[in-house]
């Protein structure tokens, strides 16, 4: 084997190599792949986030969707129930008017039978009162015998 | 194989460096060069792996200054692959501030891949095209010509490469346990009495040097053992091809686990060098 002054020359350009990568080729490239490195981990993240709020967003939606449709059910079946209520309410209502106008009809036909009533015992005290009259027209003095006619009024 | 060459100067001319030194003042090459001793410089070697060192961090270094967060482009997810399989390697092995490491096993991964995929191109087009090169623009004879294209596969980038991690290994232990620390780590060890300290240093000295002598073997040898089958395997006419082939697919598999072996040793070392024990 012959060694020789190469050596030297291969041991300067070994280290001038290797000094030039250390100084111009290492740190850009390994930045360059970091940098990546962590814009790539980054959006995993933010995909992996998303994921889960798309995953929370659905549950909230599940969620509110069964709260409407209670709370829609509720609506309508306190609808029917007030509308039962009102049916019933008002048919009370119409019963009991009915009633009162049936009785008020029957308080003035009362009071229209007493009032005529009164009317024909005057008119048939009346008409004793004339008949009378006529029957006895001379003798008898209608003032003296009012308590006779009175009577006979009493009497009807 | 070239006209005019017995098989064993053919392999011997594939197994040879061009070398580039100075004799006398004047810049001479290959064979005038056998006599002078350790500066000699393997031209070859030096400017394959210099070419595609500055290959991959041309290309890394663009990357790098168009990155973009979003979604990245091809070459960018591709760099960005790379970049990410480093640095998951280190942090399962390191556990500390990597902000050396990381960069040294990506520099060490990438450009070790680089050159000992140059064991794929048949092993003759290159030393060709420079003979082609050699005979034409220069007038040499092109057996002459040498250019080993494979720079794993010389000792002095692989030994380069080990000794570079042995100093930060050094660097990293005396930081983190402070010379005194280190001392001790290399005396009082396995056995903590004061009896024991040559015995100690010889035995923890022999751990430490072993680990960038093994690097740069292990690299080396499987590179060098590689190549010269391909060279044998080039050297038996047609029945090359499914040979070839053959060699080729194992060495699919072969080259980028030498880049992987010696960064994750790398990075093994760096971390047993900066932990206490």
């Amino acid at each position: 084997m012959n060694m020789n002054a190469t050596l030297i020359g291969q041991l300067i350009a070994f280290t001038v190599f290797v000094l030039f990568c250390m100084k111009f080729v290492w740190p850009p490239i390994m930045a360059a792949i970091e940098e990546r490195q962590k814009k790539i981990a980054d959006g995993l993240e933010a995909s992996m986030k998303g994921e889960k709020d798309l995953e929370l967003a659905k549950a909230e939606v599940k969620s509110k969707l069964t709260e409407a449709k209670d709370q829609a059910n509720e609506i309508i079946e306190q609808a029917k129930r007030r509308a039962s209520q009102i049916v019933d309410e008002e048919t009370q209502r119409g019963q009991s008017e009915r009633e009162k106008i049936i009785a008020q009809g029957h308080s003035e036909i009362e009071a229209e039978r007493n009032r005529i009533k009164e009317e024909l015992r005057k008119q048939v005290g009346l008409l004793a009162v004339a008949g009378a009259a006529k029957i006895l027209e001379r003798e008898i003095d209608a003032a003296a015998q009012s308590d006779i006619v009175e009577k006979l009024v009493a009497e009807l | 194989m070239a006209s005019g060459q017995t098989t064993q100067e053919y392999i011997q001319h594939h197994l040879t460096n061009a070398k580039m030194c100075s004799v006398e003042g004047e810049i001479v090459f290959n064979k005038a060069c056998s006599d002078a001793g350790f500066w000699v410089w393997h031209i070859d070697t030096l400017a394959w792996s210099i070419g595609l060192g500055i290959l991959f961090l041309a290309v890394f270094r663009s990357v790098g200054k168009k990155a973009t967060t979003g979604v990245p482009g091809k070459l960018q997810a591709f760099v960005e692959l790379v970049v990410d399989f480093v640095d998951d390697n280190v942090k399962s092995t390191y556990h500390g501030n990597s902000s050396l490491i990381a960069p040294l096993a990506l520099t060490i991964f990438v450009w070790v891949l680089l050159m000992n995929i140059m064991d794929l191109v048949p092993v003759d087009v290159i030393p060709g095209i420079a003979a082609l090169i050699g005979e034409h623009a220069f007038g040499m004879d092109p057996h002459d010509v040498y250019m080993k294209a494979v720079p794993t596969t010389d000792l002095n980038l692989t030994a380069a490469l080990a000794i570079g991690v042995f100093v930060l290994m050094i660097g990293y232990a005396i930081r983190m346990k402070g010379v005194g620390g280190f001392v001790k780590e290399i005396t009082m060890q396995p056995f903590n009495h004061p009896v024991f300290i040559p015995a100690n240093f010889i035995l923890e000295t022999v751990t430490l040097i072993a680990r960038p002598f093994s690097l740069a073997l292990r690299l080396f040898g499987n590179l060098y053992a590689s190549e010269l089958i391909f060279i044998l395997i080039a050297t038996v006419g047609f029945a090359q091809l499914p040979l070839h082939f053959a060699w080729s697919v194992f060495h699919l598999l072969v080259l980028p686990l030498q880049a992987f072996l010696f960064m994750t040793l790398t990075i093994v070392y760096l971390s047993l060098a900066s932990q206490d024990h």
